[in-house]
């Protein structure tokens, strides 16, 4: 029984993320192989064959494959796929955009955002927004899944040296095309990577407060987060969303500022270790689930954080 | 140009789910079930095509049991022309919803099929897509903003890292993400006049489709409760009790 993780990348390296795959595929035990899909992505390539225990590290090289459109890329990934008994790739928008019409190139149902492996064909996924945990058993031939990031940590980057392999293959649908992209540039850490994550949310009033969660954040090596009610009232852009449908994040530390705690919001941030809700509204569901509730005006209160830190 | 828009019937999104005594699946029984979010904004997406002259034709459709008429009529409230159920009492699977709307896809020929991203029941995230590789159409999913020129649609998508512009050729699929629009409210005529649109009823084996599950449940829990902390006075005990209890910052 073996395993290919789809590697996340950027071409020039490889998304940390991917190393959660790997800790998943390690947990469930067998050979695990990475393939990388990509246009010169060597780079990437060489930092993923640096995981220690991969078998090799199966690149596919070409210009088709610019920008992971998933017309392309899907049936590159199905391809290399059918040798192996599971495919994984972490949860990140762009796997969650791929993996599915992989799996249906396979004619398999995929199973999302896997969060434990119970034993090769059983795992355990969040439903309802996080609110029931449930158990599934596929019986396809090859399991096709996406992985939580925060349920697993993340397997060591460097110590392996695993044999690269090229596939030659090339899948260019046409069927779409890359127009361009607007990517948030912030020295801050990565919203799923960091260890101590900020939020604010409706109740920051607008996006100018948010420079008092950034001056917080750059004393604390945060990152920042905001709830669906900050983002769909303009105040921050989409990339910033925690939640059911937004990013899912479990740091050691996060610090909610003007969120009240819909559902959707908790199934994002709850399982991180620590969590500090700052709200006016004592009554702000928010609390139900804080280590450390300060109910008090986050104009007041920010500003007094600041100054203690 | 005609428009197939999916439907999903769930949950309502205001109910807290629980899970039956014996713990095989969730309770349902007498639950409040409504249209999912993201495919209410579909819909949406689809009533403004044809305000905009783009679209010529709505088609709603869902894949479920007989139940999903009201779902279907909802859709044609809201401003769809007709309606197709894939009538089915099995348990149906993304891949099985995907076969039976490519199944109509032959026969309506569709320019563009609009869905949710995701259904808030099971949180797959996987029709659209399926759709797409199924067939054989381009596919941009996590649609913030869609708009239409010719034989080509351009969608703003919405990713980890921000955004991303996409030109796709029709037939290509879509799905819709929160932001994509607000949906309206049907008005009360619209849902007296949507009693009497054309409904049709087809099922998974007359469109040929074997819905077999290919994954079976076996059972759900309740994720470990987190309970509530402690209320702090004030800022010096937060920052005290994070330093030194929690030892979350130095």
């Amino acid at each position: 029984m073996s395993t290919l993780v789809i590697a996340e990348h950027d071409n020039d390296s490889m998304n940390i993320a991917t190393l959660n795959s790997v800790a998943a595929a390690q947990a469930m035990g067998g050979d695990i192989d990475i393939l990388v899909v990509g246009t010169a992505c060597q780079a990437a390539a060489a930092q993923a064959a640096q995981v220690p225990g991969i078998g090799k590290v199966i690149v596919a090289d070409n210009g088709a494959y610019a920008h992971s459109l998933a017309e392309n890329v899907a049936p590159m990934i199905a391809e290399v796929a059918a040798g192996y008994g599971h495919v994984m790739a972490t949860a990140t928008t762009t796997a969650k955009n791929i993996i599915p019409r992989v799996a249906a190139l396979l004619d398999v149902q995929a199973i999302s955002d896997v969060s434990g492996v119970v034993s090769e064909d059983t795992f355990k996924r969040p439903i309802y927004a996080g609110n029931l945990i449930a158990t599934v058993k596929s019986s396809d031939a090859i399991k096709v899944l996406t992985i939580r990031g925060t349920a697993f940590d993340g397997a060591p980057a460097e110590g392996g040296s695993a044999t690269i392999e090229a596939v030659a293959s090339a899948h260019d649908s046409g069927k779409s095309t890359f127009v361009g992209e607007e990517v948030a540039v912030s020295d801050r850490p990565e919203l799923t990577a960091a260890d101590i994550v900020i939020s604010g949310g409706r109740g920051m009033g607008n996006g100018e407060n948010f420079d008092m969660l950034y001056s917080l954040a750059d004393k604390l090596g945060a990152a920042v987060g905001a709830s669906r009610a900050a983002v769909d009232a303009g105040f921050v852009p989409n990339d910033m969303q925690v939640g059911q449908t937004g990013k899912i994040v479990a740091p050691d530390l996060y610090v909610a500022v003007g969120i009240s705690g819909a559902i959707q919001h908790l199934a994002g941030m709850k399982d991180s270790k620590v969590i500090v809700a700052i709200n006016k509204d004592e009554e702000a569901p928010i609390f139900s689930v804080a280590d450390y509730g300060l109910v008090a005006d986050l104009f007041v209160a920010l500003p007094e954080l600041d100054a203690a830190l | 140009m005609k428009v197939l828009v999916a439907v999903k019937r769930v949950v309502d999104y205001n109910v807290k789910v629980r899970p039956k005594s014996d713990m095989t699946d969730v309770d349902l029984a007498n639950v409040k079930m409504s249209i999912n979010p993201f495919c209410e904004i579909a819909v949406e997406e689809a009533v403004r095509l044809k305000e905009k002259g783009i679209a010529t034709e709505i088609i709603a459709i869902s894949v479920g049991p007989q139940q999903c008429q009201e779902q279907l009529r909802t859709a044609l409230a809201l401003g769809a022309d007709r309606a197709i159920l894939v009538s089915s009492d099995e348990t149906l699977e993304p891949l099985a919803i995907a076969k039976c709307l490519k199944a109509v896809c032959e026969t309506e020929s569709p320019d563009i099929i609009l869905l949710g991203k995701q259904a808030i029941d099971g949180d797959n995230n996987q029709t659209g897509q399926m759709l797409g590789a199924l067939t054989g159409y381009g596919q941009a999913t996590f649609a913030s903003e869609l708009s239409i020129d010719g034989g080509n649609a351009m969608i703003i998508r919405e990713v980890d890292g921000g955004l991303q512009t996409l030109t796709l050729s029709l037939p290509a699929i879509v799905t819709a993400d929160l932001r994509l629009n607000e949906p309206r409210y049907a008005s009360l005529p619209n849902i007296m006049k949507a009693k009497k649109k054309q409904l049709d009823t087809t099922t998974p084996a007359d469109l040929g489709v074997d819905v077999a599950p290919r994954v079976t449940l076996m059972g759900v829990e309740l994720p470990a409760e987190r309970s509530a902390g402690i209320k702090v006075e004030d800022i010096a005990q937060l920052v005290d009790k994070l330093k030194n209890e929690a030892k979350v910052i130095s």
